[in-house]
């Protein structure tokens, strides 16, 4: 082997059609026969075999509870690939990808599985060459971490070797209170340096919040008004039109906040409201969230600016669906809340005096997720009051998903002769203007982690500074005796949270 | 819809554009460039398809002019909208005195402010770089593979070039560039020679073989081949060849010294591809500049002949006639 490191002559920082490639490495997934694993992560390592990201050296082994041989292994990733894959199902790729399937069968507190185990990722590092590279990916829950992580570090899965690199891959849940978070994180950092943990969020991933950072920052246009000088508030919406379905388990005792406040708003609040960074390196982005998310602060009055709801049964969107309370498996006397809208203030001099607000909920009217940025209105307006009755605000909409984009919102004269003033809207379609299919956000983290590129994965001050703004409202909510209030399904959540807004003089915008 | 009108102007055009868009609901406001694409009669249904598929990744107003000569002038056009892409399609059809000044009709069509592509997918105006219609773009984009004789095209290609410049042949290069750069980033040693081996006339061997010596400053060697396309390259180091060989234009095997012989999916991409890779980029490719500049003058290097390092231009000349005089043997 070759240890003199010199610089690659075929790489030229000008020639920018070459892709990275990650190096030779084998990924395992543990909890390997979840829906995760075969909707999203085995058709997402396809993808990229088939943009021709991955290494001829790859090797995917398989971890689970099931006995399989290889081969049925490669029958279940077979199917999930033409299944669910973006790309369209070619052949040679797949012989490139088969050639480094391999199935593991056992149980995870099994010291034998994993020696065995260990015994065909040595076999791979010969037969593949993917020199001593390894990614594990924890697709299970976390309970089980301890287990999985000290059977990694016995049988010398994990250790360090110059040259040689041993990731971990997580997924949220990071945690359920600020103290579980960091049990989790003292249990992986005692095998793994933080360097080779990567939380994956997988809307992190996502081309539009990557986009976010570029209409902020490359922009000339946006970033001067991107203060409270000229907004007055902010709403951050993550909308899902599904009840808990087949989630029941996990989720009574969550609650949406924790779900989804703790991981997905609180990142896009920080990537909206971040200085700019230096660079976009990790650490600098990782310096200017860490310093937004700890100049967030929870509302003093919890009763006033905090909202919980649950779905009740009914109608929606032309079907008849349960209540939460009676979904299989809930407690008729559940307190989990499936909808959460909360008020937060940030502390610093972009931002102070200007109400954030973050709602979720599911079964809502659509499925949606936006930030909307509202524009204090014009200080005169040389109009009568009567032409600018419909003029309600400006407001920068950042679409997220499902039709990426931007909305502008701005008053245009009506045609005619009178003068009124009615709101536009302008819009850019993400899918207008690049409808190149874009990578799946696994694509991207799974290529990421293999790359050993960490930018968009949030490290465990990030986890914790959430945390320690979600946990006071958690504990508050805990300490109500009542259940949360009901709200029909299909609309936009229960009266109390229009009503929290109201206080301010705000309503909620409907995305 | 397709809206067909004869003996048209640019701003009956321009004004039908509009009011089909209108009518259909404002389909194609996204959209990101134009694309110009130049091609006689016989191109003309290929170029269609293309430029279909590649409009429904970068929404486009696409301009396909197609021209013939004739006596009389004449200038029909055919307006497509809502029709399998989400921009707008217009075929130009000039005839006759018209198309001897295709600028004339298509300054008026180009989107504001938005970047202008020209494509050639078969024959190349001669003076590629003074050409009416090349003029009003930022980015050209022709096909040697397109040509009877690939390599005298890319050289006229290399001497005209300008910033915005880019062949295909080049672009069908750069999946075999990534797995030679990550070759590299694995195995890094240093290189003694190389072989490039591939089909006759095949203009993108020629490409990667001057690619490669311009960065690892080694002979690059050709080699024929039976093909298709470019099936093999080889890197020698002192411990044994890297090696990537792709016999059928599918799967290639990927070979390092020391470690097992492994499969990569490597196939030969379509059209669509290309362009679609093309209209990603809208600055200069500096590299390809370089690489195609360096065949003009390293001729006998990149021929295959074991000749010695060939740095002047009055060699690099006899060289090339000599080659030409090869060629028209090979076809008799």
């Amino acid at each position: 082997m070759i240890t003199v490191m010199r610089p690659n002559p075929l790489r030229d920082p000008h020639d920018r059609r070459l892709p990275r490639i990650a190096g030779p490495c084998v990924l395992v997934i543990f909890g390997v026969t979840g829906d995760l694993s075969t909707k999203k992560l085995m058709p997402a390592v396809y993808d990229l075999a088939n943009r021709g990201l991955l290494p001829p050296g790859f090797a995917l082994v398989g971890f689970a509870r099931r006995d399989w041989a290889h081969h049925d292994f490669a029958k279940i990733v077979h199917e999930a690939v033409k299944q669910h894959a973006r790309t369209p199902f070619r052949e040679e790729v797949w012989r490139q990808l088969s050639e480094g399937i391999r199935f593991v069968p056992g149980e995870i507190g099994n010291e034998e599985a994993f020696s065995n185990l260990a015994e065909t990722i040595v076999d791979l590092d010969e037969a593949r060459g993917t020199g001593g590279n390894h990614a594990f990916y924890l697709s299970i829950p976390p309970g089980l971490f301890q287990t999985v992580i000290d059977q990694l570090r016995s049988h010398g899965l994990a250790e360090e070797h110059p040259g040689r690199w041993s990731r971990v891959v997580i997924e949220k849940p990071f945690g359920h209170n600020l103290e579980s978070a960091r049990e989790l994180n003292r249990i992986v950092s005692s095998v793994f340096p933080a360097s080779s943990v990567f939380r994956i969020d997988h809307y992190l991933g996502k081309e539009t919040v990557q986009n976010m950072m570029a209409l902020r920052f490359a922009n000339q246009l946006f970033e001067p008004v991107w203060n409270n000088n000229y907004v007055d508030h902010v709403q951050i919406t993550m909308a899902e039109d599904v009840g808990i379905g087949g989630r029941a388990g996990y989720f009574d005792g969550i609650g949406i906040a924790r779900d989804v406040i703790q991981n997905h708003l609180l990142q896009l609040l920080a990537l909206t409201t971040m200085e700019e960074p230096n660079s976009f390196e990790a650490s600098q982005l990782r310096v200017e969230k860490q310093k937004v998310l700890a100049a967030a602060r929870p509302p003093t009055r919890m009763d006033l600016y905090t909202a919980r709801g649950a779905y009740a049964g009914g109608w929606a969107g032309g079907e008849k669906v349960k209540g939460y309370l009676e979904e299989a498996r809930i407690p008729p006397d559940s307190r989990t809340e499936t909808y959460a809208a909360i008020r937060l203030d940030i502390d610093n001099r972009r931002w102070a005096g200007v109400p954030f607000y973050l709602r979720t909920g599911k079964r809502l009217a659509r499925r949606v997720t936006e930030i909307a940025l509202g524009f204090k209105r014009a200080p005169h307006l040389p109009f009568s009051e009567t032409d600018t009755e419909e003029l309600g605000y400006n407001a920068i909409v950042l679409r997220i998903q499902p039709d990426e984009g931007v909305t502008l919102r701005f008053g245009a004269k009506v045609p005619g002769t009178q003068m009124e003033i009615r709101e536009v809207n302008m819009d850019f379609a993400y899918g207008g203007s690049f409808t190149e299919s874009s990578p799946e956000a696994y694509e991207r983290l799974i290529l990421d982690v293999l790359l050993g590129d960490p930018p968009l994965f949030p490290q465990h001050e990030e986890v914790e500074l959430s945390w320690a703004i979600l946990d006071p409202i958690l504990d508050y909510w805990a300490s109500l005796p009542e259940q949360p209030e009901p709200y029909a399904p299909g609309s936009w959540g229960p009266g109390c949270a229009d009503l929290m807004l109201a206080r301010d003089g705000f309503s909620w915008r409907r995305p | 819809m397709i809206i067909s009108l004869s003996g048209t102007t640019s701003a009956e055009i321009s004004a039908e554009l509009l009011r089909a868009r209108r009518s259909a609901g404002s389909p194609a406001q996204g959209m990101v460039l134009t694309l110009i694409i130049v091609c006689d009669e016989s191109e003309y249904a290929g170029a269609m398809e293309a430029s279909m598929a590649a409009g429904r990744e970068h929404p486009s107003r696409i301009l396909l002019v197609v021209t013939a000569g004739g006596r009389i002038a004449s200038l029909d056009a055919e307006v497509h909208i809502g029709e399998r892409t989400p921009g707008e399609v217009v075929v130009i059809r000039m005839r006759g005195a018209v198309a001897a000044h295709p600028a004339s009709v298509i300054r008026p069509l180009l989107l504001p402010d938005s970047p202008v592509v020209i494509w050639w997918p078969g024959k190349v105006p001669r003076k590629q770089a003074s050409d009416e219609l090349a003029q009003l773009a930022m980015r050209r984009l022709t096909d040697a593979a397109a040509s009877g004789r690939p390599l005298m095209a890319l050289k006229a290609r290399a001497a005209d070039y300008t910033p915005g410049d880019t062949d295909l042949s080049w672009t069908r290069l750069t999946p075999w560039r990534a797995l030679l750069a990550a070759a590299l980033d694995q195995y890094p040693a240093k290189i003694k020679a190389v072989v490039v081996e591939s089909e006759r006339n095949n203009p993108s061997a020629d490409l990667l073989a001057s690619w490669l010596h311009n960065r690892l400053k080694v002979e690059a060697t050709r080699q024929v081949s039976e093909g298709p396309g470019l099936t093999a390259v080889r890197m020698t180091t002192a411990s044994g060849d890297i090696a990537i060989t792709r016999p059928d234009g599918l799967l290639a095997s990927y070979a390092v010294p020391g470690q097992p012989e492994r499969l990569v999916a490597l196939k030969r991409r379509d059209v669509t591809d290309l362009i679609s890779e093309e209209l990603r980029r809208m600055d200069d490719d500096g590299v390809y500049e370089r690489t195609v500049k360096s065949l003009l003058d390293s001729e006998g290097q990149l021929g295959g002949k074991s000749r010695a390092k060939t740095g002047k231009k009055a060699t690099g000349k006899k060289a090339n006639s000599s080659r030409k005089i090869a060629k028209r043997a090979r076809r008799l």
